[in-house]
């Protein structure tokens, strides 16, 4: 049966969480008490239809994206297709790719809409939108893959930058993929833009002809998933040094002409261990050698 | 627009309502959502609140909370029938707060109370024993995953090789890498799924909870049923008159049933045969060969190796020796011939018989999984404001410690460290933080008057029905058969000793 949205604080009575279906939002805001509360509750209130709205034009939304096609008509639907629609004439992709970064904009539209906060972000599954102002700034970590939670580096998000939303792909995680890259966190303007990109870059972390990489048609694991009979990558081997360098060539090689055309700002590719950096050295998500340990509250169960 | 995906649902596919996606779900996976799943054709919520119900029926299946409900009359309270376990109860780290369930419950006229909590253990590991005499290692060899440090071998036991894998240093003090390999592995082996291990120096072995270990790619089937002496002992009496002389192929000590005591009691006359090693006593030989994987856990595959020339002044041509291992899987039948070379025949039946023997008294061999962690200062703060009391409360058997509800043995001494058999734990009962560190399920259970004297925090006690009443996420399970019920008052005046032999019945 229809499970209703579950809107609560988490245990530090700082943080809200927001869940409905595969929607699990982390939101923090920041500045004066009441000023959060306004901001909680304009997200809960406008979280409440989301996804129903969305799956009123799923079909739409799970169909590939091409030059002329049907355009859905919602709100945050029609961001997801906006997201996805400079990829739609050089390879396969569904506003789908755009989810999640699209629903986290929402939700961050909602709040600073409804009340200034001096900081905000609302994390959809690792994929951020943020809200900053003058003198503030946030610092987000990545990880290469959720088995393996340790950060391979780290970013730091000022206000006097154009990055409003990072967004992290890979084959290990909840989505399926079509590479081989453990994580591409990408930093862009915003986090619907960074959604897309980061599924196109972990896509193009690959070794096409590579025998040993398991992969299968996405119908087969899902049957309603919206890659159908596309073959999406379910085990990586141990890769030999010049196999993992070849693989993350060739998604530095898109990466580079994404930034080229604006649609995002840096990108980290991480594979087995090594890690490629695109963007300035301003933009750039400084790499850790040495890194800081962080302990989630709630554990997460493998 | 039609979806065609949509419209063609496949046959073993499930759909789930949880939510207007409306997921078709295979067998064994999940939703979008991943925390609904297709278990065995039932939707399922993962990633619940277990609890344990005392099942009347052993062996009862998983069952989804929300259907168990509906058959119940509501009315748990005092019923001491269900535990609640602490998986996916969160935890209070690093914040000294109070654990986040703490129930009551009356058993036999006592009101109990279970203060249930998930641990963060950085100090935590697992003790292996894997039911083989093939060397697997030296000892103190390293053992590696995915090319990483996960720990070492360690003494071995009788019959069984012995690693331990894990601890603070490999989960954090090497490399990032080492870390979070470990962790995984940790992680891995008490969920029940299967590792490769590889020893420096030694074998390639695949170890998983209460399966047989693989090792470099056989398959275990038994583990020896003594060393080759004590095979001797027990076997002397059915090869006496069928054969002249036995060698039992052991790395440890292998025997020879002429010269062994037992053979002699028979009156079995001298052979003349030679064995390479170092003899211990009469018919006992140390180090006839290198360790290995091949017969009776040497290196070698033709037994004759182990051999030297007869003694031409007591051997004679036509001469009977049965050569078998440990455990019966290898054997070799051998007559000399006139210049008293070993010439390899068929096994007869009479002796196919006693090899037969020797296999049958093997007991399987298994991988055993022991998890082994310290409870941490602010694990303790979580059951009562003054932590020292809850250890003397566990030294004295006033407080019980189960792990998911299994039976935990708590080493003597200082401080709580415990151990649990993963394989009587429920299924995926154990988590990780990023630290990288175990997260396990751990319950204490001690009378109500006993947790108020404590400095338990009483404000946050709450009865059973709270807990089954208000939520959705309570998943029930039925209880290991061969667990003790966690709720069965420890008896106060009892040594730690007794309660323990009573935990592991």
């Amino acid at each position: 049966m229809r499970q209703p949205p579950q809107i609560r604080m988490l245990p530090d009575g700082r943080r809200l969480h927001l869940n409905d279906g595969p929607i699990d939002l982390i939101i923090e805001g920041f500045g004066d008490a009441g000023k959060v509360r306004a901001a909680y509750h304009a997200a809960a209130t406008r979280f409440a239809t989301i996804l129903d709205e969305l799956c009123s034009e799923l079909p739409l939304l799970r169909a590939p994206f091409r030059p002329g096609c049907l355009l859905p008509g919602g709100v945050v639907a029609s961001r997801m297709a906006r997201a996805v629609a400079p990829f739609g004439d050089r390879c396969f992709i569904t506003p789908m790719a755009a989810v999640a970064g699209s629903v986290a904009e929402e939700i961050l539209l909602a709040m600073t809409s409804a009340s200034n906060l001096e900081r905000a972000y609302v994390n959809n599954g690792g994929d951020i939108a943020f809200h900053l102002t003058s003198g503030t700034q946030f610092a987000a970590g990545m990880i290469a893959s959720p088995d393996r939670p340790c950060l391979f580096g780290a970013a730091t998000l000022h206000f006097d930058e154009p990055v409003r939303g990072i967004a992290t792909s890979g084959w290990h995680g909840r989505s399926f993929s079509l590479g081989i890259a453990d994580a591409v966190t990408v930093l862009a303007s915003t986090a619907s833009q960074a959604d897309a990109a980061a599924t196109i870059l972990a896509n193009a972390v690959d070794l096409p002809s590579h025998a040993a990489i398991l992969r299968e048609p996405a119908r087969d694991l899902a049957p309603d998933n919206d890659l159908g009979d596309i073959l999406v990558t379910r085990f990586v081997p141990r890769l030999i040094e010049h196999e993992i360098q070849t693989a993350l060539a060739a998604g530095v090689q898109v990466a580079e002409e994404l930034r080229a055309a604006n649609l995002i700002v840096s990108a980290a590719l991480a594979l087995q261990g090594r890690a490629r950096i695109v963007g300035d050295p301003v933009n750039a998500l400084p790499l850790r050698t040495r890194f800081s340990y962080s302990v989630n509250r709630s554990p997460l169960h493998a | 627009m039609p979806d065609p995906a949509v419209e063609r649902p496949p046959d073993d596919a499930i759909r789930c309502d949880a939510c207007p996606v409306l997921c078709y779900i295979r067998p064994g996976r999940t939703g979008s959502c991943d925390r609904y799943a297709n278990h065995d054709g039932k939707l399922v919520r993962l990633d619940p609140h277990v609890l344990l119900d005392q099942a009347v029926s052993r062996g009862e299946s998983l069952v989804p909370f929300l259907e168990r409900q509906r058959e119940w009359d509501g009315n748990l309270v005092n019923q001491p029938g269900t535990f609640v376990t602490a998986i996916g109860a969160g935890t209070t780290y690093p914040d000294y707060k109070p654990a986040p369930f703490i129930i009551s419950s009356e058993v036999e006229g006592v009101d109990m109370v279970t203060v249930v909590t998930e641990g963060i253990f950085s100090y935590c590991g697992l003790k292996l024993k894997i039911d083989t005499d093939r060397h697997l290692g030296a000892e103190t060899a390293t053992v590696r995953a995915e090319g990483e440090a996960v720990g070492h071998v360690t003494t071995s036991e009788y019959g069984s090789q012995m690693l331990s894998l894990g601890g603070v240093r490999h989960l954090t003090g090497g490399s990032r890498q080492e870390g979070t390999v470990t962790c995984q592995t940790l992680l891995d082996l008490c969920n029940g799924k299967p590792a490769t291990l590889t020893i420096d120096g030694g074998a390639i072995v695949v170890v998983q909870a209460n399966q047989p270990p693989i090792v470099d790619e056989v398959r275990e089937e038994r583990m020896r049923v003594g060393c080759g002496s004590a095979t001797i002992g027990m076997f002397a009496k059915q090869w006496f008159g069928k054969v002249d002389d036995v060698v039992v192929v052991d790395d440890h000590i292998t025997g020879v049933l002429s010269q062994h005591q037992a053979g002699k009691l028979l009156g079995i006359p001298e052979t003349g045969i030679r064995i390479s090693g170092r003899r211990s006593t009469p018919g006992r030989y140390f180090q006839v060969a290198e360790p290995g994987t091949r017969w009776g856990g040497t290196n070698i595959d033709d037994p004759r190796s182990i051999l030297k020339p007869f003694d031409p002044k007591v051997a004679w041509p036509g001469l009977r020796l049965l050569m078998v291992s440990t455990t019966g899987e290898h054997s070799a039948y051998f007559e000399l011939d006139e210049n008293l070379d070993l010439i390899a025949k068929d096994l007869p039946q009479a002796l196919e018989e006693s090899v037969a023997r020797i296999r049958e008294n093997c007991e399987p061999a298994l991988c055993t999984v022991l998890f082994m962690g310290g409870a941490g200062g602010s694990l303790r703060a979580g059951v009562t404001e003054n932590p020292v009391r809850l250890t003397l409360s566990v030294k004295d058997a006033l407080t019980r410690v189960t792990c998911g509800g299994a039976p935990a043995y708590v080493w003597p001494g200082g401080g709580i460290t415990f151990m649990v058999d993963v394989s009587r734990m429920p299924a995926n009962a154990f988590g990780y933080v990023p630290t990288p560190a175990i997260v396990a399920p751990i319950e204490f259970t001690l009378k109500l008057a006993d947790y108020a004297a404590l400095g338990g925090h009483m404000d946050h006690v709450r009865p059973l029905t709270s807990i089954t009443g208000k939520q959705n996420e309570r998943e029930h399970r039925a209880a290991h058969p061969d667990n003790p019920w966690p709720l069965e008052p420890a008896k106060p005046g009892k040594s730690a000793a007794e309660s323990k032999r009573r935990n592991h019945r």
